[in-house]
């Protein structure tokens, strides 16, 4: 099939961005997004101009690298995929295809397609973990920890860290990002002791790294190639409320 | 020259705690002072500098993802190894030690593989402290699966993303340390060279990958933990930025490569689809616990819809040849017999390079709710990329590169013989010998970050005096002189032929004749063809953009620049190693029914290699191998 590409060009932070327009030849349906992207990029290369930038490296799903509006859609219209498990047999020939960069105030441009997620890496330095030391831990069935808990600490814990979330948000915020993190520490009994500081730590550095607020969009949900629920957002909320509530030793 | 392991003596029971005992320490107030350099935060590497900067060393660490998470450990599906003996089915921490040895196919260093097996129930403690969410049973208690080359149950698992949640584990931990102030995380960031001063290892330089620059930092000890090659072979389970680069110019530094030619060939990969493909993807191993591997007895049915084909036509070959392991067959046995079944013209799909894998038997005993519970995301990847139901139709499979057991060289303290060049994780050689079982990986990434690499790093750091060369010495600048001048030089080739197209050739070489099947005019072929098309890598390559931006064409540059010098050294290693053993398979050196035939008498030995310029036949070092709790036997799996 063959398609037309719009895609944002930006050389780099400062520049000013814009759409330019290619023609993708013969692409193979069996083809991932990204490798159809990497002919693009042949052709350009062979007419000595520069290629596509864009971000990714497992090529799998997993490692969250890929980041691509696609048609207005943070990793395209596919349900629970990333652009680069995103495969051409969802297009047709000669569909006309945007493609931007993730956008938020948190994720400068870079180059490209290339944003700078630091950010992320910010929220989760305060407090995503717990504090247990190198060595001298209880044996690993020393809690027992009932198998609907575990799979729901699961659930959360499948986050690639992408930001698509964000990206689908209209207030830019990370909430489903975070929210995840805190409820699958929350729910755990390694991560109880902790649970009323790192709710209110992460919610912090949150504001402060320049997301937005949650106003209930859910857009988060639907973009998210992992589908993580929005369900671990009222979680987040419900912890929230419990660390501002003094606590039983009267914090 | 003889290379010595500097492996504890004595009783193997007792040999790390013994040798713990005898290391020396550096106070914490001491630590403090000095300052170590970890390039790669993968399990192995983020868990080294977790552990270090806890430990209260000035620790910077470095990726070139823009985020410590990304690591390619995010991909490992399967599981992590364990002598927990939890389901008491018979482990213990010997006979953990026992398989490796034997699945190596007694290649590696024992007291290596014994303190890996001993601090295995340690990793497991830890990973659950730090809130991974490993799959658990009714009861709450955590749960086993078995993986290839075990008859016991001691894989741990968390859904089909083991790898990730490992990997998550260990950045939290590295995140509380980068809070903390101990670590210092510098992502997008490229080692390009190893400074070494006065035959000691005292910094790096990278390329800043956002900027262009070239920066140099010093630390008092380097580790590198910089993960695996395969992507040599072009087409690989690895990820796209995957490469030898790190590894590679430290051996130009000095350091040795051991066993290069020890490469795995992973069973069970999607099929190639077509020249336009860019990567491979892994089916975890934990699949062939409920899947039958298969292909037709007669040629004629490979184009028939598999369910078509009765029961009676079916060849389940590894339950016909290996009747005790049947379909959990280690990986080297199991992708031989695979190529030999689509050799003999019996593979299946459009290309005959396929076997099916087959759940219809294990949905009928348990239900496909249970196989979607177990495998669910790993069906649902499978269909995406080939649009087809594995439920309703066996999986096609087909074996791949998938991990490297050789790497640079490296002592029982995981000291290269550089000193103060400590490697950890993939990207060293040590406890995997010839071929690696399933989910022993992880389980050595994480020993040597958590376990390791803490206790053995302060014996070097005890006899170093801290910050006594800092990147004031002329070394640091002529380092990035020499990486800014090779950067010019890429760019201003201007030739016709994309990296990609130069990788691809060399990767079809390296698979066709440095792939699963070895022979003397095969590796002689390649020995011809590498430096040919390095040749015309410098002449005819075309890098576009400039050198101080972000520019990923000049990084796969760089990356495909070392690939085609280091595929030139494992070739080598390949076709001096004159026997048949775990990965390496020389068509030479085999029994009368096709199986691997070592030469214990020649070859008992690490090959290490020593870079002597490109082109130039490396130096062989030995480090003989010594069997003295394992036997050594045939190692057969029938
Ligand atoms: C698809 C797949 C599935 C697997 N499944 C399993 C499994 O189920 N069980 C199992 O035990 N094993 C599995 N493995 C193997 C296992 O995942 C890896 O061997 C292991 O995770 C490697 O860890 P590492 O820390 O050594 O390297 P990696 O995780 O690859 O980390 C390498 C690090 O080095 C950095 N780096 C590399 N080069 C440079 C450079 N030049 N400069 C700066 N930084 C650099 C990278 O940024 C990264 O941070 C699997 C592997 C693959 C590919
Ligand atoms: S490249 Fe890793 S998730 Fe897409």
């Amino acid at each position: 099939m063959n398609l037309t590409l719009h895609v944002w060009r930006q050389k780099g932070p400062q520049a000013k961005g814009k759409l330019e327009t290619y023609q993708a030849k013969n692409v193979s349906p069996d083809q991932s997004f990204l490798e159809m992207l990497d002919e693009v990029n042949d052709d350009l290369i062979k007419s000595g101009k520069d290629p596509i930038a864009f971000d990714h490296d497992c090529r799998e799903g997993i490692c969250g690298m890929c980041s691509q509006v696609i048609n207005g859609r943070p990793h395209g219209h596919e349900e629970r995929t990333t652009v680069c498990q995103l495969h051409m047999r969802q297009f047709n020939d000669g569909d006309e295809i945007f493609v931007e960069p993730w956008r938020a105030k948190a994720f400068p441009i870079q180059k490209d397609l290339i944003v700078d997620r630091s950010s992320l890496d910010a929220i989760m330095q305060s407090g995503g973990y717990t504090s247990c030391h190198t060595g001298g831990v209880p044996d690993g069935n020393t809690f027992p920890i009932p198998k609907p808990v575990a799979d729901y600490a699961m659930d959360a814990a499948e986050c690639i860290g992408c930001g698509a979330c964000i990206a689908a948000c209209p207030n830019s915020s990370a909430m489903l990002y975070t929210s995840a993190k805190v409820a699958q520490l929350a729910a755990l009994p390694q991560g109880k002791p902790e649970a009323r500081k790192r709710v209110k730590a992460m919610t912090e550095a949150l504001l402060a790294e320049g997301f937005g607020n949650c106003t209930n969009h859910y857009e988060c949900e639907a973009a998210c190639p992992k589908g993580i629920s929005v369900k671990f957002i009222a979680k987040l909320n419900r912890e929230y409320l419990k660390s501002m509530m003094p606590s039983s030793l009267g914090e | 020259m003889i290379l010595d392991g500097k492996a504890p003596t004595g009783p193997i029971e007792t040999s790390w705690d013994r040798h713990r005992f005898d290391m020396k320490l550096v106070n914490p107030a001491n630590k403090r002072k000095y300052k170590i350099l970890v390039v790669g935060t993968g399990l192995a590497g983020g868990a080294a500098a977790a552990s270090l900067g806890e430990l209260g060393y000035n620790v910077e660490a470095f990726c070139y993802q823009d985020s410590p998470r990304r690591a390619h450990s995010i991909a490992a599906q399967g599981g992590i190894n364990a002598a927990k003996n939890y389901p008491s089915d018979g482990d213990s921490v010997y006979r953990l030690f026992y398989d490796t040895v034997k699945g190596g196919d007694f290649r590696a260093r024992e007291a290596d593989v014994w303190r890996l097996a001993q601090v295995s129930n340690n990793i497991i403690d830890q990973c659950v402290a730090q809130g991974v969410p490993f799959a658990r049973d009714y009861a709450g208690y955590l749960d086993n699966r078995s993986f290839g080359g075990a008859q016991v149950s001691r894989t741990f698992y968390a859904r089909g993303q083991t790898g990730q949640q490992l990997l998550l584990g260990a950045y939290s931990a590295l995140s509380r340390q980068i809070k903390n102030k101990t670590v210092k995380m510098f992502a997008r960031r490229e080692m390009l060279d190893l400074v070494v001063v006065d035959g000691v290892a005292k910094g790096i330089a990278c390329r800043n990958l956002i900027t262009g620059e070239i920066e140099s930092y010093w630390g008092d000890a380097v580790i590198l933990a910089t993960g695996g090659f395969v992507n040599v072979f072009y087409l690989s389970t690895n990820a796209m930025g995957c490469s030898a680069t790190a590894i590679w110019r430290a051996s130009k530094k000095g350091a040795y490569m051991a066993n290069p030619c020890y490469t795995q060939i992973h069973p069970t990969c999607i099929p190639q689809h077509g020249d336009k493909q860019s990567k491979l993807t892994l089916m975890s191993e934990s699949l062939r616990n409920d899947g039958r591997v298969w292909v037709p007895k007669k040629a004629e049915d490979c184009d028939k819809h598999p369910n078509d084909i009765p029961a009676e036509d079916r060849d389940y070959y590894l339950e016909r040849k290996y009747p005790s392991f049947g379909n959990l067959a280690p990986r080297d046995i199991a992708s031989r017999a695979a190529k030999e079944q689509c050799d003999d013209g019996r593979g299946v799909g459009d290309t005959k390079r396929g076997v099916y894998l087959d759940f219809k038997t294990s949905i009928e005993r348990v239900g496909q709710p249970m196989i979607a519970q177990r495998y669910g995301n790993l069906f649902e990847m499978y269909e995406k990329i080939t649009d087809e139901n594995g439920y309703e139709r066996p999986m096609r499979i087909y074996p791949a590169p998938h991990y490297s057991m050789g790497g640079l060289w490296v002592d029982y303290h995981c000291m290269s013989n550089i000193p103060g060049l400590f490697v950890l994780g993939e990207a060293n050689f040590s406890v995997h010998g010839a071929n690696r079982l399933g989910a022993s990986a992880l389980m050595q990434g994480l020993a040597d970050g958590y376990f390791v690499i803490p206790y053995t790093i302060a014996q070097y750091m005890a006899s170093v005096k801290p910050g006594e060369i800092t990147d004031e010495h002329p070394e640091f600048k002529k380092s990035v002189e020499d990486v800014k001048g090779e950067i010019n030089k890429l760019l201003s080739i201007k030739g016709k032929k994309t990296v990609g197209e130069l990788h691809r050739e060399l990767g079809s070489v390296m698979w066709e004749d440095v792939g699963m099947a070895r022979s003397e005019a095969s590796l002689k072929h390649a020995l011809q063809r590498i430096p040919e098309i390095r040749e015309e890598f410098w002449k005819n390559v075309n890098v576009t953009g400039e050198s101080g931006e972000l520019n990923q064409q000049l990084e796969n540059a760089w990356r495909l620049a070392d690939f085609l010098e280091f595929a030139e050294i494992m070739t080598t290693d390949a076709l001096h190693r004159e026997e048949s053993c775990g990965g390496h398979f020389r068509t030479e050196h085999q029994t009368d029914d096709g199986e691997a035939m070592r030469d214990d008498e020649n070859f008992c030995y690490v090959g290490a290699w020593e870079f002597k310029g490109a082109g130039v036949k490396p130096e062989l070092h030995k480090e003989p191998l010594k069997f003295e709790n394992v036997k050594l036997a045939v190692r057969s799996y029938k």
